[in-house]
């Protein structure tokens, strides 16, 4: 996510499109050197499916995949950025770098040299892998398509060839879902497009050129549907892709057919079983939270017990590593705490956060809870008005709230109605308001 | 600093059978105390030696760290959390960037987060050293002070070498770490590993067999785990009444879940078993510098792809990690902007400190340091 | 010398007393001084430190330095504290710690008075200190040396049972509280072979006595700040020190004749040409050498063990001692 909003220096810039440049390289040497071995390609053309198979099994790894492809999106963004002038261009370069890949890939497969039947291979196990993971969602498509990377490597082209082999890969599947997909899909389909392009080497240009134009439309529409950050950093994708591709002054030209072959590819997606890992990803854009289900499970449990309507809110927060967080209503949030710790099957007995927040038009409390007898975190926000702040106290049900609870009122101003000695405990107690308050002045100006 | 008293009444009796009038007295213990490790106030009521009352006063070192947070970019309120736990900056250091970094998905590289395990290892041993020294110098023997903060020395030369600081590093980013070790560093590193383990040793054939230091921490101080998870103690305050929970272990981060170490823990929940858990963590904490020094990277990045404006998607995040102390945690409130629009610091040693009037309810004086000692608390981070 | 005590008073032998003391005075005095350098020097050494080195050749000056600046110092006075006594206080201290040497046997021939009583008349004197510390901790008004006089007094009078009741054995031995006939009892074996026993306890309960690690609950720096002298500074100040140094002095002597054969050669040595005091200036030595050696090692007790500790511990051991020695006697007097 935060990806998106970055862009990257000149100096990023500089030396993406440097490093893109080697891999081309590397894998032009790569490519020489395996076509020299006739006998290899047979053995990187099987693994492919191993790959996918392992993707699937392993469904738990999908994060760290989709995080080193993250990865990958970056440096390839950050080359694509040195293109930047044409943001909309590479947007359709990147989509063209990997129809491109797709093709050459497939191209090749059919026999001619090493690195394309790896790339091809693949390509393939990376759809195999989607359309047998159908129902896995787009991150599992991912990881097929490292996956068939990796063994790609394995096989004996190089390294960057078959990252980016295994970047198209995904990139079609992110681009076949390219509508729904959001803007990670569009980066790792940039990636890969760029990848591919590299990989694809001299003849990369050719087939670009000639597959063109209906991909290049193609990949315009799935930008367009993703957001204008995707969009940006497609391009730089495929920019990066552009220059890897392309020693010669036409790098852009072939990016954009690269793109738009690739692009078609995976619209096509008739192409192989690509078709249903699009369909695949189009319906389950992100994976559910593994925690989701303990969510589910607290929320049920408190309804029970108080209704529905103690919950305003409830959602898995995706930035503080997924904890289940509840939003409380105010007046019942006593007896909901006491219920979250004295339940058996909650039994929150550990307050390990307590503080407020001024959000200007009101204040929260947030709680960070943890249950050492299911081993499982929760988050619960109170708000509460801000011209009266009140919120329940919860220290006779933990002790620990006690100084928590102090700091909070004598920093934010928050009532806790029920705390013992709810007395300043850094301020001193003469001091006037309450400084984290976003409407604070300091009494005295001279201090 | 004011403070209302009227919590604390004392008592005067008549005592008929030995016609004396006996007073209760209240005794002020800081903020200038040498036991009080900095700037902690605890007024005592005492009758003669024995602790009728306690109320700990704090705030002294309070600097609104969460206030100027709020004024600063990311990147430039790292230093700030230096200066919280003085003792561990390192572990400070890390849970702000880790924090940042969970809100944008940035990813480390493998040697910067390899740099900031060792880093961090070597600052738990080195927090754990100046407990260890400071709290015989509560408890009366002077000597394994100065042993320890001669190794706690060779650590700090070693932070000096790779960051320039001996105390307030300011050594992580968001996204990897600032320097990269300098060459032959590693290898002193390990060296020092060697040399610790071999002091270690005589640490223990020094202070941990004797007779009176035994006598004088056993049974003392002494809470169960109900307790100590009621009062939402953390660290070895926790672990010492057998709950079994290191953050390192159980909610693995950056790449601990590499190594293998044992969470030590202890059952009686007394001083006693704080002073073994602390030893023995100094132990583990060795075991995963072996191993960290052992699987280095040989070359790599230190710094991962990070915008040059860290600006952290609208949110909020909560996340903790094992400090020295016990449980740091750092939330954060980002409207988007490069600023957060609150922070938060979870320090473990305010939470620990909370149960110290329960703790010293009964007990006499000379106890009240061995008490007081054995929660670590390091005043900068109580008070923020 | 002791010559002078069977003597008509006259001008000269006064004159004589009053050289004599001021001697002896001094002895102490450059003892003290040393004492202390060489008690920083030591614990430096085993706390991989080097101690005192800047003032004069190899620091040697540095207890002077700091000597002077206390007495140079100005001498302050707490409001509301009790004028008199707060005054008073430190003298009452170190009176009686100087004027314990009085008996002491340096060598056969430097002894200022031959008391029969001589061990007796060591305990008796050494427990009014006890009252300066006490005074000091009342009329300092500060809560903290209050505390502290009143552990120090819990102590002092605590520990002064053992200490005298290991001593029961010796005299048993000896037949005789004449500290001069203790050592002449020496001459085939020192006692503290025979009085392994009451030894330990006399070593354990004289550092109680003296307030040094690990009973240094008085003073004890990190819970009461500095115990009984928290509010004392200057000349008053350094009449504690010294007071607690001077009892060191004492208590060395008092060792090095109750047990370790005063100023007797060791193995038989006697043929050296070697004087008496230089033995026993060795001895004592060793034994002032052992208590910075107890304070760079242990840990301080605890208040609320501590007593139970004497009561509980020492007491009955020296009791036993006590009898043992008693039984072994009467049996080689062929009265048992």
């Amino acid at each position: 996510m935060s990806e998106e909003k970055r862009k990257p220096t000149p100096e990023e810039k500089a030396k993406a499109a440097a490093e893109a440049r080697e891999k081309l390289e590397a894998a032009r040497k790569a490519k020489e050197e395996q076509a020299a071995q006739a006998s290899a390609p047979e053995a990187v053309a099987s693994s492919p499916e191993q790959n996918a198979v392992k993707a699937e099994a392993e469904p738990a790894s999908a994060d760290q995949l989709a995080q080193a492809k993250a990865e990958a999106a970056a440096k390839a963004k950050a080359a694509a950025a040195a293109a930047a002038a044409a943001k909309a261009k590479a947007a359709r370069e990147a989509a063209e770098g990997g129809a491109t890949d797709t093709k050459a890939a497939e191209t090749e497969a059919g026999g001619a040299d090493a690195d394309a039947k790896a790339k091809a291979a693949a390509a393939a196990k990376a759809k195999a892998a989607a359309a047998a993971a159908a129902a896995a969602k787009a991150k599992a498509a991912r990881e097929a398509a490292e996956a068939g990377a990796t063994e790609t490597e394995a096989g004996g082209a190089d390294a960057d060839a078959k990252a980016k082999a295994a970047a198209a890969a995904k990139a079609k599947a992110a681009a076949a879902a390219a509508a729904a997909a959001k803007a990670k899909a569009a980066r790792e389909a940039a990636d890969g497009g760029a990848a591919e392009t590299e990989a694809g080497g001299d003849d990369a240009d050719a087939k670009a050129k000639a597959a063109a134009a209906a991909k290049a439309k193609a990949a315009a529409a799935a930008a367009a549907a993703a957001k204008a950050k995707a969009a940006r950093e497609a391009g730089e994708g495929g920019a990066a892709g552009a220059e890897a591709g392309g020693d010669d002054a036409d790098a852009k030209a072939k990016a954009i057919a690269a793109a738009k072959a690739k692009a078609a590819a995976a619209a096509a997606a008739k192409a192989k079983a690509a078709g249903g890992d699009a369909a695949d990803t189009e319906a389950a854009p992100k994976a559910p939270s593994k925690n989701q289900p303990h969510l589910d499970h607290i929320v049920k449990l408190i309804t029970e017990k108080f209704g529905s309507e103690v919950i305003e809110a409830s959602y898995i927060n995706e930035l503080a590593k997924e904890v289940p967080t509840l939003v409380i209503k105010n007046e019942n949030w006593h007896d909901v705490a006491k219920f979250l710790k004295e339940n058996d099957e909650l039994s929150f007995d550990y307050l390990s956060n307590l503080h407020g927040v001024d959000y200007e038009d009101r204040m929260e409390v947030y709680y960070h809870f943890y249950s050492y007898k299911n081993r499982q975190n929760l988050a619960v926000k109170v708000k509460t008005d801000r011209e009266q702040p009140t919120v329940a106290s919860v220290m006779n049900i933990w002790s620990g709230a006690n100084w928590n609870e102090r700091e909070t009122y004598d920093l934010l101003g928050i009532y806790f109605p029920g705390h013992s000695e709810l007395r300043r405990i850094m301020l001193p107690e003469e001091w006037v308001g309450h400084p984290l308050r976003k409407d604070y002045v300091p009494f005295d100006e001279e201090v | 600093m004011s403070m209302n008293l009227d919590m604390i009444s004392l008592n005067s009796e008549f005592s008929e059978g030995t016609g004396l009038r006996t007073e209760e007295m209240l005794l002020n213990v800081g903020p200038q105390h040498p036991s009080t490790h900095g700037v902690f106030r605890l007024v005592v009521k005492i009758d003669g030696e024995t602790i009728k009352e306690s109320l700990p006063v704090i705030g002294y070192l309070h600097r609104g760290t969460e206030k100027l947070a709020e004024g600063l970019n990311y990147t430039q309120i790292i230093p700030y959390t230096d200066r919280m736990d003085y003792l561990s900056a390192m572990t400070n250091n890390y849970v702000i960037c880790h924090a940042v970094e969970t809100m944008m998905g940035i990813q480390i590289p493998e040697r910067a987060d390899f740099l900031r395990v060792i880093v961090m290892e070597m600052n738990r041993i080195a927090s754990h050293l100046v407990w260890w020294g400071t709290y015989l110098l509560d408890i009366g023997a002077m000597s394994p002070f100065l042993f320890a903060f001669r190794d706690r020395e060779m650590i700090l030369e070693l932070f000096n070498e790779l960051c320039g600081a001996r105390l307030t590093y300011n050594y992580m980013r968001i996204g990897g770490v600032k320097w990269d070790a300098p060459p032959g560093w590693i290898e002193k590193v390990k060296e020092f590993v060697k040399h610790l383990k071999k002091e270690i040793e005589n640490y223990h054939a020094l202070v941990t067999g004797n007779e009176i230091f035994i006598n004088r921490l056993q049974g003392i101080g002494k809470f169960d785990a109900k307790t100590a998870i009621d009062y939402s103690l953390s660290g070895v305050m926790l672990r010492s009444t057998g709950v079994k929970w290191d953050l390192r272990k159980d909610e693995p981060y950056s790449v601990y879940n590499r190594f293998e170490f044992d969470v030590p823990t202890a059952t009686e929940g007394d001083c006693l078993a704080r002073y073994q858990l602390r030893m023995a963590e100094i132990e583990q904490s060795l075991r995963i510098l072996e191993q960290a020094l052992g699987q280095f990277p040989e070359e790599g990045e230190i710094m991962g792809k990070v915008p040059k404006v860290i600006r952290p998607p609208q949110g909020e995040t909560f996340v903790r990690i094992e400090s020295p102390r016990g449980e740091i945690g750092c939330y954060i409130a980002s409207n988007g902007k490069d600023k957060p629009w609150r922070m938060k610091f979870r320090r473990p040693s305010f939470n620990n400190l909370q149960i110290l009037p329960k703790l010293l309810k009964g007990e006499n004086i000379s106890n009240m340091v061995a008490i007081l000692g054995s929660i670590d608390i390091v005043l900068g981070e109580v008070d923020a | 010398m002791t010559d002078l005590l069977q003597q008509s008073t006259s001008l000269w032998n006064v004159s004589m007393f009053i050289v004599a003391a001021v001697v002896l005075l001094l002895v102490v005095l450059f003892f003290v001084t040393y004492a202390i350098y060489f008690e920083r020097k030591v614990i430096g050494w085993m706390q991989l430190r080097t101690g005192p080195n800047r003032v004069g050749p190899l620091g040697l000056l540095q207890t002077v330095v700091d000597v002077t600046k206390l007495l140079l110092k100005e001498d302050t006075r707490p409001k509301d504290a009790d004028k008199a006594l707060y005054a008073l206080a430190p003298v009452l201290a170190y009176a009686p710690a100087f004027a314990v040497l009085a008996v002491m046997p340096f060598s056969e021939t430097i002894q200022f008075a031959d008391l029969g009583i001589g061990v007796l008349y060591y305990m008796a004197l050494s427990s009014i200190t006890v009252l300066g510390v006490i005074t000091a901790g009342w009329a300092s008004n500060n809560k903290y040396s209050l505390i502290g006089g009143m552990r120090s007094a819990a102590q002092m009078i605590s520990y002064e049972v053992p200490l005298v009741m290991s001593v029961l054995g010796v005299i048993l031995m000896t037949g005789s509280m004449n500290l001069r006939e203790i050592v002449e009892a020496q001459r085939d074996i020192w006692n503290v072979i025979p009085q392994i026993l009451g030894f330990c306890v006399f070593i354990v309960a004289a550092q109680a006595e003296l307030n040094r690690t690990p009973f240094d609950l008085p003073e004890a720096e990190s819970e009461l700040v500095a115990g009984y002298h928290v509010e004392y500074s200057g000349f008053r100040f350094a009449m504690f020190m010294l007071a607690e140094y001077v009892y060191m002095f004492g208590m060395g002597s008092l060792v090095t004749i109750l047990f370790l054969g005063g100023w007797l050669a060791p193995f038989g040595l006697d043929f050296l040409p070697i004087p008496g005091i230089v033995w026993f200036i060795l001895k004592f030595l060793l034994y002032v050498f052992f208590q910075f050696w107890i304070r760079a090692t242990m840990p301080r007790f605890r208040a609320d063990q501590l007593l139970p500790f004497a009561w509980k511990g020492l007491l009955p051991i020296a009791l036993v001692n006590i009898l043992i020695t008693a039984v072994v006697i009467s049996f080689q007097n062929g009265t048992l």
